[in-house]
């Protein structure tokens, strides 16, 4: 408190001092009205759907009483529509720093119960400021998205702003994280902020996505669809895969985002944060996984849990393309990006889907200086019209693509089956890949030994007097002779054939040598990637 | 447990001719399977609103004819005849509302 011993006797100083506490008094309310969001009732009604208010969720996401608000006194300047009469608490979007285990991230939250959480261009123009400022501060971005969409009132400018947002969504891409939270509906030309970003997060019931509603396509197209159906949560992590981690709850998603962030380093010039090495736990017994025989299926997940610190393993895109597995676990404390073919789902194929996740999350782990871990054991792609005509050509470009231009330490491990364009485009020594382990049970040849003899041996086995059994035959000679690792170890393909028992060490080691890596970088701006 | 492997919840992919036990997904199992295109049947290439009808019923027609005016997105479309022949059949009406790809009707 102030307190100026000469005040009673000084009347001048007196007044001064009456018109700071009054002007202080002033900010409260002003503060209080601004900070009260849509007013009791309309928190009520968000509430009763089950969502959290704005400022509620910054701070059940940042360390307790680490958030510092910006623009709070940000108001629109719109004429139009009777907006002129009309006040908006923060026009509508919480902004500001605070951290999260202890360090600084920028932050934003649409509050659905002013305006329905509608972006004008005052509203956008206070996520670019934060926006700017964790791009100038190189810390992460995280935006929780809930709003009806453009304040329709506020016309282009509503447009403009979108636009602004996505600029700086594509400009900070690669040189910090940018991380999408969606709780609420978040529709039109909104989507396009959280598709640009790293990772967007999705909770049961309350994430609605789509560029169109249910509404538009009934007029306009005749099929009924709901709101959930057309873009829950559950669709964008399961069938589209434009979400990357579902959560039941407002508060398991939060828990989900500092996971995240426990294995992602801040920008990318820094390293992700190591932690204690622990070794994996006992119950995975990493020799009796992977079945010798490659027709059987397995939980490449195991895999990657028998060999990783504390065997965890964070998912990412758990639910889409699950024929490859992609996430982030530890390897001696380390963060590493684990790739791997999941032969418990489609046999482990590439598919358009599987291409496009895979390509996304290598592009992420070389943007931010995270190792790539990758477990081979695929047959190649999936054969069907369907797969051609969405163009797996191009989606599995992708692969070729990511995995070349990496310049990460690039690791491979085959487990088992490596066949053709599969074994190629699955991180191998051709696509630059530093280290390639085999584990004895792997088969790196052109094709499954089935097909391939039926191909070579095409005249043989016609002319034979028992086609079926010198077909057999045939395929055991195919089999004996090339499925195995010792073709491509014989033209150093591979860099050694190591037991399953041994992987972690040499893993470790790896990395441990290849932490130093450079490459060369031609001199141009960017390639043209088969986006 | 034990009889988990005559269980096996697994279903068989073939790839160059070896059959993989594995889980299909439901997107897999939904694909769309591949139709040739079979040139007399006229389909609606948009879904939205018949508003004219210019043939009849067992009507010769050239090839490029117009069949029908199909109105979709505020635009009013024209479906032409894909190829000269006889209208076999007429399966929509006047203000019938149809979805993409609905046969509106088949050439002979």
């Amino acid at each position: 408190m102030l307190h100026y011993s000469n005040a009673e006797s000084n009347p001048s100083l007196n007044l001064e001092l009456m018109q700071i506490k009054e002007k202080i008094l002033d900010f409260f309310t002003r503060k209080n009205k601004a900070t009260s969001g849509g007013g009791a009732k309309a928190i009520e009604k968000q509430k009763a759907m089950g969502k959290m208010t704005a400022r509620d969720r910054i701070n059940a996401l940042l360390d307790p009483g680490s958030f510092a608000e910006y623009d709070l006194f940000v108001a629109h300047s719109c004429k139009d529509f009777g907006m002129e009469s009309k006040e908006l608490p923060a026009d509508g979007v919480i902004t500001g720093t605070g951290t999260i285990g202890g360090k600084p991230v920028c932050i934003f939250a649409q509050d659905f119960t002013v305006a329905g959480g509608s972006l004008g261009l005052a509203h956008a123009r206070k996520i670019t400021k934060i926006m700017d400022h964790a791009i100038k501060l190189k810390m992460p971005l995280i935006g929780i998205n809930d709003s009806g969409g453009a304040r329709i009132q506020e016309g282009v400018n509503s447009l403009a702003g979108y636009g602004e947002i996505f600029y700086r969504n594509t400009q900070a891409s690669g040189l910090i994280p940018q991380i999408s939270v969606i709780l609420g509906p978040c529709a039109g030309g909104a989507v396009y902020s959280p598709a640009l970003t790293d990772f967007v997060f999705v909770v049961d019931k309350i994430s609605k996505m789509f560029i169109t509603g249910p509404e538009v396509i009934k007029t306009v197209l005749g099929e009924e669809i709901s709101m959930e159906d057309l873009g829950g949560a559950r669709v964008h992590t399961a069938i589209t895969g434009n979400a990357h981690f579902f959560a039941h709850t407002e508060m398991e998603c939060f828990d989900m985002i500092k996971k995240l962030m426990s294995y992602i380093p801040w920008n990318n010039v820094e390293k992700a944060p190591s932690v204690k090495p622990a070794p994996p736990k006992s119950n995975y017994d990493i020799a009796k996984i992977v079945p010798a025989d490659p027709r059987k299926p397995y939980d490449v997940r195991h895999v990657v849990k028998a060999i990783c610190d504390d065997s965890e393993f964070f998912e990412v895109q758990a639910d889409f393309a699950q024929n490859i597995v992609v996430g982030f676990a530890r390897l001696n404390g380390e963060t590493i990006g684990v790739v791997g073919n999941q032969p418990l789902v489609l046999a482990g194929v590439l598919d358009v889907d599987a291409s496009d996740k895979l390509a996304r999350f290598v592009r992420y782990c070389d943007a931010f200086n995270i190792p790539l871990v990758t477990f081979v054991d695929l047959p190649g792609y999936l054969p069907g019209v369907d797969q051609e005509h969405m163009g797996v050509i191009r989606h599995g470009a992708k692969i070729l693509y990511s995995y070349s231009e990496a310049t990460v330490p690039k690791i491979t491990v085959i487990l088992r089956k490596a066949y053709g364009g599969g074994y190629i485009a699955m991180c191998s020594r051709h696509l630059g890949a530093d280290f390639v382990y085999a584990w004895p049970t792997a088969e790196i040849a052109v094709m499954g030994a089935e097909g391939a003899a039926n191909i070579i041996f095409r005249k043989e086995i016609m002319e034979a007097d028992d086609p079926e059994e010198m077909r057999k035959k045939k395929v055991e000679e195919y089999k004996e002779k090339f499925a195995n690792p010792y073709v491509a170890a014989s033209n150093g393909h591979i860099d050694a054939v190591i037991t399953p028992d041994e992987t972690r060490n040499l893993l470790i080691h790896a990395l441990q040598v290849s932490k130093q890596k450079e490459e060369i970088h031609f001199n141009k701006k960017h390639g043209v990637s088969p986006f | 447990m034990d009889n988990s492997q005559n269980h096996a919840p697994y279903a068989q992919l073939i790839v160059d001719e070896t059959r993989y036990e594995t889980k299909l997904t439901a997107k897999y199992k939904n694909r769309k399977r591949f139709e040739p295109k079979n040139e007399g049947q006229v389909r609606a290439f948009i879904p939205g609103i018949i508003k004219k009808i210019f043939v009849r019923q067992d009507q010769k027609v050239s090839e490029n004819q117009p069949l029908f005016i199909l109105e979709a997105m505020k635009m009013e479309n024209t479906v032409h005849a894909p190829k000269k022949g006889v209208v076999k059949g007429i399966f929509v009406e006047i203000d019938q509302m149809v979805t993409k790809n609905q046969l509106l009707l088949e050439l002979e």
